[in-house]
Formats: C-alpha cells, structure tokens, sequence
C-alpha cells in the first residue's frame, strides 16, 4: 500500500481488503529502509541471474579442459550448504535477539553465523586454490570462467557480508540497540538470508546439475 | 519520517519483519524453516547422486527442489508472506522474478538456437584458412 500519506476516505482501502485504514502520514523509517534494501537485494538477484544465465550457456564448452563432474566434489559442497544454511538460522536468533536488546543472544548468534561464514569462505578458497593450482584456474575454459565469477562473486558477497557482520556486533557494542542500529542490523539480516537463497541456486544449478554433465 | 525503535506496523510490514509475535513463536518459526530447508537440501544431495529414479527426471527434480527451498526461505527466514500488510514487497519480489525469468530464460533459449545452428568450429577456422 502506499507508502504516502492519502487523502480522503477512499483511498484509505485501495486493494479493497476490507481493512480501511486512516494513513497517519508517510510510513516508519524502518519499513522504507528496509523495503529500499530489499529493492538492492532484489536487483542484486537479478545480476546474479546474469551469471547464472552465462553458466548455463557456458557449462558445455569446456575447450578440451575438465568438465564439471570431474572437478566438483559433493562432500564439500554439502558441508559448505549446511555451513551457511545454519548461519542463516543463527543470523535469525541474532536478529530476534537484537529486537528483544539481549546483547548476549545476540553476540553469540552473530559470533556463531561468522565463524560458519568463515568456514565457508575458507572450504570455498581451498577449491579454488586447488583448482588454480591443478591448472585449471578461471582462464582455462569458458566453462570455468563462468564457475569462477558465479561462485566467487557469491564468495565475495558472503566476505562482504562477514565484514559488516563483524561492524554490527561493533556497532552494538558501541552505540547499543540504538534504533538506526537495529535498522542496520535488519538490513543486514536481509542480506544473509539473500545470500543463502543465492547460494541453493548455486549448489543446484553449479554443483549438482553440473556435476552431472 | 519518525525515527522509532520499532513501530507496531499497523498497516505495513518491512520485508524481514514478522507480524507481531512472541519470541517463542518467532523462534519456532526458525526452526520449522531451518528443518524444511535441510530436509530439501538432503533430498537434492539425494537425488542427484542415486540411480533410483528414472535418470532424465533428476535435472528437473533438482530445478524443482531448489524453486521450493528458496520459497522455504523466502516466507521462513525474509517472512515475505501473501498478506495484504506485505503488497509492497510482494510486488517487488514479483517484478524482479519475471526480470530473473526473462534473463535466464531468455538467454538459454536464445543461446542454445545459436549453439544448434553454428556449424561446428573446426569447419570456422578451416574456412577461414
């Protein structure tokens, strides 16, 4: 509904859901935030569905080089999904804690989300580093080419991610549950639940449908 | 705008914020998307490693499987939900699904006629000789 103040009666129910409500004026700050944010995180989806789009095109031409199911191994891409599937879920006790301003809930959540997002980072720079050191590095083929820039701008958005986790937990300590803060700390929720989203694609599309080419 | 700790939304809801709920409620909700998430992500690992299941049906499965988690994810951890306090985000959600659709969609569709009906490329770099 609109997010500016309305006018008269009749517009008070523009979806006719029978809840007429009096506009007091323009919405919170903290549903313009975080809707303006969930915007980015839409449009940020919709650049990795570029990447997305050039893996499923590039998957095949592999110029004599690996294919996917001789290089990717399940065994880290599972733990890697648990690994951030869990972070998620403590993201969100975090968030609740930080609605209910329990500051020990709320730095044990973020520590524990960080140091799965740590682990993730670290499973995912290992298969790089071996991959590259293998020979077979973003350069090789176009089918790695497109492996590397999707799976590492999902890495680079997880670093990122772990970088403004740390500043959260900074800014808590600091300012306290602070209304901007808790603001801030919203968005942040957002983001790692988006980058959790982003990566079932990956581990379906990249891992598991590649792996089997 | 007001500057509030967290208004009680009486007519819209942020993406991300819950309808009004105790801790233990919200916390449950948590677990039970926690539990579905990992049942399908199981069933992925599952499916794309057996030979149980008729072997064409396993990439369709896997598409499937992944469309449904991230719906798990959507209403269990964004708590973007059909109600009429979230049209906003809905909305948004939905613009930029049919951007995605028309980006993948496109592309591989377009791509693959392109793959199909280029001659091969050792006939390229003959002729070009």
């Amino acid at each position: 509904m609109a997010m500016t103040a309305t006018v008269g009666h009749a517009h008070a129910d523009p979806h006719h859901i029978g809840l007429v409500i009096e506009h007091p004026g323009p919405a919170p700050k903290r549903i313009v935030t975080a809707y303006g944010f969930w915007v980015f995180l839409l449009s940020d989806i919709v650049m990795f569905s570029c990447f997305f789009a050039a893996y499923a095109v590039l998957s095949g031409q592999t110029a004599g080089g690996p294919k996917g199911s001789e290089i990717f191994e399940q065994r880290n891409v599972a733990i890697e999904t648990v690994c951030l599937l869990l972070s998620s879920f403590t993201c969100g006790m975090a968030s609740i804690a930080a609605d209910v301003h329990n500051r020990f809930w709320f730095y044990l959540g973020m520590a524990v989300t960080c140091v799965l997002g740590l682990i993730f980072l670290a499973i995912e720079f290992n298969e790089f580093a071996d991959l590259i050191a293998r020979g077979y590095g973003p350069s090789r083929s176009a089918f790695l080419s497109s492996f590397f820039s999707l799976v590492g701008c999902h890495g680079l958005h997880v670093s990122a991610g772990v970088l403004w986790l740390l500043t959260m937990m900074a800014q808590v300590f600091a300012k306290g549950f602070r209304a901007d803060v808790l603001r801030r700390m919203m968005c942040f929720a957002l983001f790692w639940h988006a980058l959790d989203i982003i990566w079932v694609g990956v581990f379906s599309v990249v891992y598991l449908l590649g792996g089997s080419v | 705008m007001s500057d509030q700790a967290h208004v009680p939304a009486s007519h819209d809801l942020a993406p991300g914020d819950e309808e009004q709920h105790s801790v233990g409620a919200r916390i449950v909700g948590y677990v039970v998307g926690l539990a579905l998430a990992l049942l399908l992500t199981a069933t992925s690992f599952f499916i794309a490693g057996t030979d149980l299941v008729w072997q064409p049906s396993i990439p369709v499965a896997l598409i499937v499987l992944a469309i449904a988690q991230m719906g798990v994810h959507l209403v269990f951890f964004l708590h973007i939900t059909t109600g009429p306090d979230n049209t906003n985000n809905v909305l948004a959600l939905a613009f930029g699904l049919l951007v995605v659709f028309l980006v993948v969609g496109g592309t591989v569709w377009i791509m693959g006629h392109l793959n199909a009906n280029m001659p091969p490329m050792d006939q390229i770099m003959k002729t070009r000789m």
